[in-house]
């Protein structure tokens, strides 16, 4: 504990704060609170139930207010704190309010019927997490289903991706032809058209080719990326032509130069290319929205869409599942960013 | 058996003529060394003879087969690059082992290969290792290694010897030697290095700006340097080099001046009276004159390395001389000195830098 209290109030050097050492410390105090606040408050209010998110003002942890079956009365009621006439406060279930005056009973003795002014009791509350929100949506909605689906769009579409952009990348950075720089601009130039603006020409194609609502519709389109080929091409630039000398002379074809030579090598950056492709591929929701209308073929951002209906959104359900989508991202980050830094720093994006 | 034939071969990349009309007869079992200042073609030329470069124009034939056309692992050649280009990703087995598999021979005759190689090349201790965790005298065994399982027709070696420390190099070049003789097989080296040039070669082949020079063994490029350009890159120091003018010729020899340093006597050589010409001097061939009289020059300083002396000295007219003279000489700077050297030992160049022959006898049997 000292120890880490020694790192956090760590200065400059000198004996006394520095303003640039007060201004660190905020600066990054303030980036923490604005990176993790937004994950912090999904993750809190996904536990929350449907009552608790809809209170105003909010809370950070999600509380419920206690409530008790009373004789007499069908629903549960909510239990409040009141202060008693002799000074010592008692635990009374309300029964309805009306205006300002809250008419309540107590569990114990069901019969009478205390009036109570509002100000004068507060709800017993204690926290609770409605973990209701994670098991319903396993249970009664096709959760799995959509699982299966986003994990087979994920890995197919990294696969193809892999495969596809380091070959490209191949071609791009080892071979010598003419318009290869013309080529290589012209991928690089796609980056600049956003999907919005073919959409309706893709929406075609991939309904003329009968993979509407098929999730190799969702897949195909997505595999040919600029990023992908121009990350892999950068890294493949940096391995020796002397090496694919030699392989020539060892009589390799072109395909084994580029499977057990180039592939191999180039390792750390399509390491990297798989983790935004997983990334990307997870987190998809337009054009799968697009492509996908039957519930069967559901990706899970697409699922978790059906949460929000016209006139109902159920948002502890959208919420737990946001939570529940962002694990694997997240997983993927802790355990590969390794590469990533590394990776990238390889690639001379930096 | 691998005769390899050059005819006319030229390369160019786009307007630049990195070669130019090279013809050249690669004897089998020769080890040739291509020498000379970088950018002079020689990496190009052994990158068209193995294949993994296409002559512009020209003809390659080994052993009589042309293979221009052929790809560089039909070739029957093997490679070692000046970098080694060892595959990082796998082990030393599996890198000798590639060029093996890819040629579809059994595994079991796979494992001798390398295990006679490992023998040979003593780097059976690391084949499990990758190359990054050789050092830099192993990779390049390795990397001759993956030559030798191979079974060529002939060796390619792009300075194999530059990525070495000094040490090191010295004792490779002797085993590349040794190598050289025990597997009799074709090698052609390439080089800038002048010294290994002179010491591994059966013959050398001087490059210059994508055109041969002179072809010989050593001793002749080093006697009979067929232009300056020759002269003056084989032999460590660099040979003197003196403008002169023929004065006249009689007797069968001819008189030349030399600037302010004075005349020489010289056989007779094939040039006019008044002929501009250089005349070279090895800096091993001056010797010093206790009194007057040979070319002057003023030392401008003094390298004493014990065994021997390095002098730096101006003639009259500004041109730099070099001598090493055996011994311990009690010269320093700012002296004037008198050095004279046989004329046997001397070279005459025209004024196109071509050699002048003598007339009479050959000046180069010493």
């Amino acid at each position: 504990m000292s120890r880490a209290t020694e790192f956090l109030l760590r200065r400059r050097g000198g004996e006394r704060w520095h303003w640039t050492d007060v201004f660190t410390w905020f600066w990054l105090a303030g980036g923490l609170v604005l990176m993790f606040g937004p994950a912090l408050w999904l993750v809190n209010s996904s536990f929350k139930t449907p009552a608790a998110l809809a209170e105003f003002p909010p809370t950070i942890l999600p509380y419920v207010t206690a409530q008790a079956t009373v004789e007499g009365y069908d629903r549960p009621l909510p239990l409040y704190e009141v202060a008693g006439e002799d000074g010592r406060p008692r635990v009374l279930a309300e029964v309805r309010r009306i205006g300002i005056v809250a008419q309540m009973v107590d569990p114990q003795e069901p019969g009478e019927t205390i009036r109570v002014n509002i100000r004068d009791r507060t709800p017993k509350r204690s926290v609770s997490f409605a973990t209701d929100n994670y098991v319903e949506p396993f249970v009664a909605f096709d959760f799995l289903l959509y699982l299966r689906n986003s994990v087979f769009v994920t890995v197919m579409a990294t696969l193809i991706t892999l495969i596809t952009n380091s070959m490209a990348a191949f071609a791009l950075s080892k071979y010598n032809f003419t318009g290869r720089s013309a080529v290589m601009l012209l991928i690089i130039a796609t980056l600049m058209v956003p999907l919005s603006v073919i959409l309706v020409p893709l929406y075609s194609v991939i309904s003329a080719m009968g993979l509407f609502n098929s999730l190799w519709g969702v897949i195909l389109p997505t595999v040919a990326t600029p990023t992908g080929v121009f990350l892999l091409r950068q890294y493949m630039l940096t391995i020796p032509d002397e090496l694919i000398d030699a392989a020539r002379m060892d009589k390799a074809s072109e395909w084994q130069i580029y499977w057990r030579i180039i592939l191999p090598l180039t390792a750390p950056a399509l390491a990297v290319l798989a983790i935004f492709s997983v990334v990307w591929r997870w987190n998809d929701f337009l054009w799968p929205l697009i492509v996908l209308s039957r519930k069967e073929v559901y990706t899970l951002q697409v699922g978790l869409n059906t949460y929000a209906g016209e006139l109902n959104v159920q948002w502890h359900f959208i919420l737990a599942m946001t939570v529940v989508t962002m694990i694997p991202v997240v997983l993927v980050f802790i355990f590969l960013q390794r590469f990533i830094t590394t990776g990238i720093a390889g690639t001379g994006l930096k | 058996m691998s005769a390899i034939t050059l005819t006319d071969v030229s390369r160019s990349f786009g307007q630049i003529r990195v070669l130019q009309d090279i013809d050249l007869d690669i004897r089998d079992g020769e080890l040739i060394v291509f020498v000379g200042p970088s950018g002079c073609g020689k990496s190009t030329l052994l990158r068209l003879i193995a294949g993994l470069d296409r002559p512009t124009s020209g003809s390659i034939a080994i052993d009589g087969r042309d293979v221009t056309k052929v790809a560089a692992a039909d070739r029957g050649l093997a490679m070692v690059f000046q970098s080694y280009a060892l595959y990082p990703h796998m082990s030393v087995r599996q890198n000798l082992a590639f060029g093996l598999e890819n040629a579809r021979m059994p595994r079991a005759e796979i494992d001798a290969r390398i295990a006679e190689a490992a023998r040979m090349l003593e780097i059976a201790p690391y084949l499990e290792r990758r190359p990054g965790q050789l050092s830099g005298g192993q990779r390049q065994r390795v990397a001759i290694g993956r030559a030798i399982v191979r079974n060529p027709t002939a060796f390619l070696l792009d300075e194999p010897l530059s990525n070495l420390d000094a040490e090191l190099r010295i004792s490779t070049r002797a085993e590349l030697a040794a190598l050289h003789e025990r597997l009799a097989a074709t090698m052609i080296y390439v080089t800038h290095d002048q010294i290994e040039a002179m010491t591994l070669a059966d013959r050398i082949v001087v490059l210059r700006a994508g055109r041969i020079e002179q072809v010989g063994t050593p001793l002749e490029l080093y006697n009979r340097p067929a232009n300056l350009f020759v002269a003056g890159f084989i032999g460590a120091p660099r040979m003197n080099f003196l403008p002169g003018r023929i004065a006249g010729s009689a007797d069968g020899r001819s008189t030349v001046e030399l600037g302010g340093a004075g005349t020489m006597l010289v056989e007779k050589v094939e040039a006019a009276a008044g002929d501009h010409v250089t005349l070279g001097v090895r800096p091993h061939h001056l010797r010093l004159l206790p009194a007057g009289g040979g070319v002057a020059a003023e030392v401008t300083l003094v390298e004493a390395l014990g065994s021997e002396t390095i002098l730096h000295a101006r003639t009259p007219d500004r041109q730099s001389l070099l001598a090493v003279l055996a011994g311990q000489q009690e010269v320093a700077a700012g002296e004037t000195i008198h050095l004279e050297f046989d004329p046997g030992t001397l070279h005459l160049f025209d004024s196109s830098g071509l050699r002048l022959q003598p007339l009479q006898r050959d000046s180069g049997a010493r």
